[in-house]
Formats: structure tokens, sequence, C-alpha cells
């Protein structure tokens, strides 16, 4: 039985503006499910809805069984990190973890063991008598993951919770939330806007865009076969190259600007006029190909080289191993791997 | 931009040392007043130096008052009594109301809201016959209810405690919500504490308000046991059938100004910083 059940659910607010499009999805027990989109997407707002800081419009919300639509969001069983870690200014560290169990009345040294014991996991226990004032941002994220993990809620809920803290820190924080969820094998959904967080940190993924699931999957599923346009150029870094082509009358063969590729099946559509996709990391440089681009700036990191390219009118990036020569005006002459051809309709972005 | 010239600093110290003197110096004459008999008060030129009958003139009006006034002990707990309860009152009340109007969603919010800030219009002074009125038929005149209650229904303190509770982050109330606080343990578990600066400013200023009443105590008492200090000092000048005792009425004025003073000293630091911080 699935632990997390959302069933059509929509956000409609009162004037008018629907943020969130029928939303369907199970989740099972000890997943981690990242909520991925561009800001304005809907995702903080779909994570409040299941939190209960936000009224369900139409659908259904299940946690645990229970069908939460109408429970306060204390009585959901569930526990929240926020981006700006919301802790309580006044109280100390250890208070601040305290304060959830002592409203539920839970015994005092009951309370004290748990919050020890989460301490420890967190290495939070010289900092306990300490205000949340006097601790880095870092520490700050540690005690609001504290004060979650000590209710042993049903699931988590992250809000963006590394979007305040500086790049080296984020990478090591996501690695703890990612160790620490697996060791409790706590259900959790958590929302970035950062797709690399998104690809390391989840089981499954939902891409959102205006208020819609573009695709619910796991990350090499949205790698290897994005449902969406959107989802191909939102997913991976650099993102996807997209070329306007047309398929030709037998579907065997697609053209773009001077170049003709052979396509190994037969390619499914309505219309000739379709997208070609395929990500910079998987071309390889010729030394003669029907495949000739203009480079304009190439950018070297050291394992890797950022071409940035263009093919005609459209721009292309290229990633390659190693260190590439070449300099603006140059031209390449690069090879695409053909089992890593993409293809959307034009009007819909749909996978072909 | 920071001028370090000598005769600049030379003037600003000037003009800052005058405007001290200027606010010193009647000070200085009422303690200087106050220390002495009322015989050398009579004679000119009036003494700019401390006479030896500080201590008899303290012990004089603390215990029996001036003239026919009540002990000016009675009379200092009297105004006291009426500042805090003023103060205390309003903070309590404006605290209530504000939480209901930036926390709540209610019919009518912004019209309640509205009506509670367009009674800034309506002071003590402009309701003053109706209100009498009301409290005399309550029959509070000569109590300490009739004294305060009038004057504790406030627009500013409720105006100031919105806009603290404003400032304070949603996040805080959502988190609040999830740990399982209800309405009134969100209030007093995290509102009221992360707000604590805020009321002690609001405390400090209508201390002072409080104390410093004089139309309406006038107006509300007429047993001169409920009489407050602020408003004895005029009743001690129209002593008809002698000559006011000067020495006694500066001693009064003394007197009449330390609390207050003390108020501001002791809350001083979180007073500035209720009127200044931002961050919540």
């Amino acid at each position: 039985m699935s632990h997390i059940l959302l069933k059509g659910v929509e956000k409609i607010y009162p004037n008018g503006y629907k943020a969130i499009h029928g939303i369907d999805m199970e989740i099972e027990e000890g997943e981690f499910i990242v909520l991925v989109g561009p800001s304005g997407c809907g995702k903080s707002t779909l994570l409040r809805m299941v939190a209960g800081l936000e009224d369900i419009t139409n659908g259904e919300v299940h946690i645990a069984g229970r069908k939460v639509n109408d429970l306060e969001p204390s009585q959901r069983d569930i526990a929240m990190v926020f981006q700006n870690y919301a802790l309580y200014p006044h109280m100390t560290n250890y208070k601040n973890m305290a304060y959830g169990l002592k409203n539920l009345g839970t015994p005092k040294d009951e309370i004290d063991k748990r919050v020890k014991e989460v301490a420890k996991l967190l290495e939070l226990e010289d900092l306990l008598d300490r205000r949340p004032k006097e601790l880095s941002g870092g520490q700050r994220q540690r005690v609001a993951m504290g004060r979650a993990i000590v209710r042993k809620p049903t699931a988590f809920l992250f809000d963006e919770p590394l979007s305040n803290l500086d790049a080296k820190l984020r990478v090591q924080m996501r690695l703890v939330i990612k160790n620490l969820q697996a060791r409790l094998g706590t259900t959790t959904l958590y929302v970035t806007h950062d797709q690399v967080e998104a690809m390391t940190m989840a089981d499954r993924l939902i891409v959102l865009k205006d208020g819609i699931a573009e695709q619910i999957g796991t990350p090499m599923e949205l790698y290897d076969k994005p449902e969406t346009k959107f989802v191909g150029g939102f997913i991976g870094s650099p993102a996807m190259n997209f070329i306007d082509a047309t398929l030709s009358s037998d579907f065997d063969e697609i053209q773009f600007q001077d170049t003709k590729l052979p396509l190994k099946t037969k390619l499914n559509s309505q219309s000739s006029n379709i997208i070609f996709g395929f990500r910079p990391e998987h071309v390889t440089l010729v030394d003669n190909s029907a495949m000739s681009l203009h480079v304009e700036l190439v950018e070297h990191l050291g394992a890797e080289s950022i071409i940035h390219a263009k093919l005609g009118e459209t721009p292309i990036t290229l990633r390659l191993n190693g260190h590439i020569e070449a300099k603006n005006g140059d031209t390449l002459n690069v090879d695409i791997d053909a089992d890593r051809y993409h293809f959307f309709e034009k009007e819909s972005g749909l996978r072909l | 931009m920071i001028e370090n010239r000598p005769v600049s600093t030379f003037i600003s110290h000037a003009v800052l040392l005058a405007g001290v003197a200027i606010v010193l110096f009647p000070i200085w004459i009422t303690i200087v007043a106050a220390s002495h008999d009322a015989a050398r008060l009579l004679q000119v030129p009036l003494p700019l130096g401390l006479g030896d009958q500080f201590y008899e003139n303290l012990k004089e009006v603390i215990g029996k008052g001036v003239g026919n006034t009540a002990p000016l002990g009675l009379m200092l707990f009297n105004s006291l009594v009426m500042a805090l309860m003023i103060a205390i009152g309003k903070i309590v009340v404006s605290l209530l109301s504000a939480y209901a109007i930036v926390y709540f969603d209610f019919k009518f919010r912004m019209l309640f809201f509205w009506m509670i800030f367009i009674t800034l219009m309506l002071p003590v002074e402009v309701r003053i016959l109706p209100t009498y009125e009301v409290v005399a038929k309550l029959g509070m005149l000569n109590t300490y209810w009739g004294l305060t209650l009038p004057l504790i229904a406030s627009a500013t303190a409720t105006f100031m405690f919105r806009q603290t509770f404003l400032s304070v982050p949603d996040e805080l109330l959502e988190a609040a919500r999830i740990d399982g606080a209800g309405p009134m343990q969100f209030f007093f578990d995290i509102l009221i504490p992360v707000s604590r600066t805020s009321i002690a400013a609001m405390f400090v200023i209508l201390f002072i308000y409080g104390w410093n009443q004089y139309l309406w105590p006038l107006l509300i008492t007429t047993d001169k046991n409920m009489v407050t200090i602020v408003m004895s000092i005029k009743t001690m000048m129209e002593a008809l059938e002698e000559l006011p005792k000067w020495h006694h009425i500066m001693m009064t004025a003394l007197l009449a100004m330390i609390p207050p003073v003390l108020v501001v000293i002791g809350m001083q630091k979180l007073f500035v910083k209720g009127l200044t911080e931002t961050e919540k």
C-alpha cells in the first residue's frame, strides 16, 4: 500500500488562479521523492498542501492510509523543514527541538532522551543550550532537521532547505540529508529548484511546470527518456540541445539545415515538423561528418570542456572529456550517439 | 561625511552643553528649593545653592502631605497604581486586538481595524463629558477603575503591535502549527516572547503617559485619598488662606519626577531595541 497518496490534487486560489492541476501520485514507504521545477511552478504549494498549510481545493491527500484533507498540520503526523529554518528565536536549540513533543504531552524524560539521541545523530550535542542566533547557517539547518526528526513523523517535508547555504555546505548537507533519510527510512518529500540536488538525492522525482506534473520517474528515467521537451531541457547540465527538424516522408530520416541524419527505427509522427534533441555529452568529435559547428566559446573545466557553438543560428552546447583545443571561429565536426536521439512534437512538446 | 576640525567640535560641544544646561537648570532649582525652609524661599534673591532642610522636607511631605492633602506616600502609591494599570491594561488589550487583526481571518476584519484606528482621533479630552457620564453611572468615581478604564483602550499600541506581528515571519506560525501549537500556545509560547522588546518599549511609553495624566484624574477624583501626585501639585498652589509652601511643592515635584525616570533608565536598553530592531 502506498504511504502517501495524491489523488487528483488541485489548488485554485480565491482569485481563480489555478496553481496545481490535478496531480496523481503514489509514494511508497521510505521513498525519497523530490519535487523539482522552475520558480512559480507550484512545487512549494503542493508540498504545503500535503503539510496542511494550504487548503486542498479538489482531490484527496492520504498519509499512511488516512485521508488528511481536513486535518490540522499537527494531526497529519508530518514534520517540515523550512527554507529559512523557522527556528523559534527566543528558545534554546534544545527547546526548539522539544517544543513539538511538549505539545503532544510527551513525558519530560522521554523528550529529554529523544532530543539527546537526535542531537547526537546530528552532532549538535554541544550546541543544545545555545540559541539559533548564535549558530551558523549549516548548524541552524541541522537544528531544524533535528526538530523534524525528534517527532518520529510518518513523513518529512523539506521546502528548499539548502538554498540559504553556500555552495560547499550545500553539497555536504545534501549527503547528510540523504544518509539520514536512508538510515531512518522515513518517507520524504523534498522541494528544490536545483536539478543537481534533485538528481542526486531522489529515488523518484516529479518535474512540475505551471502546476502540471510533466513527468514522474527515477532520475535515470528522466535523463534517458524525458517525456516532454521541458523535462529534457530541465534535467541535465548543461541543458539538452534542441533543433527544429523535418521528418522525411518515409519516417526514417530527419533533416535540419544542411544536415541529414538517418534513423535506426522509423519514427511515428503525425507531423513532419518535429524537434530533435540531444544531450551535450552524447557527441564525439570526428574528422568528417554531416554536422559541422562553429565554435563561439570554450570553457575549460579541467576534466572536461564545455563548448558553446552554433549550427546556423541554433546555439549548441557540447560537453567533451579532456582538454579540447578550439577557439572562436573554428569549425568542429561532430557525430551524435544514434541511440541517444530524442524527438518531441513541435506543438505539444511531447516525446515521440 | 565626518568633519574633524577643532572649531566645529568646539561649537557642537558648546551647543550640546547649552542644551543640557537649559534642561537641567529648572531641575536644579527644584532640588535647591526643596532643600530650604519656607522663610528662605520668600527672600530675594532666590538661593542657587543647596540648603540643609532637604531631609526634613522629605519626611514632612511623605508622612503628612502638603497643607490639607493626603500624605505624599499615598499619592505616589495612587499614581503608581494608575500608571501601572493603564500601561499593563493597554498592553494586554492591544496585544489581544492586534493578534486578532493580524492572525485571524474573520468577517469585517478591516472594518474593525479601522474602527480601532479612528479612535486615535478621540482622546479622552475630546470625549470627556460622555466618558465622565459613563464612569459616573457605573459608580466608578473615586476608584482606581474609574481612573484607568477610560484610558485603557488604545489605538496606538494596537497599531504598533500590529506592525510588530506583521514583521514576524509566517514560517514561525507554520512551524508552530506543525509542532501542534494551538492559537493560545502560539500566542504565549512564541508570539509574546518574540515581541518582548516591543512590549517593553510600549510599557515605557505608556507608563509615562499614565503617570502624567492630569485632566482625567482631576475630574474623576474628589476624595483626597484617591488624588494622584501630578494633579496634587496644582491643588497645593491654590491653598487660599496661606502662602504657597514652595519648599514642599518643589519636593513633591521632585518626587513626581522620580518614578518615570527610573522606568526609563531601567528599561533603556529594551526600549531602544524595541523601537529600532527589525530582525525577528
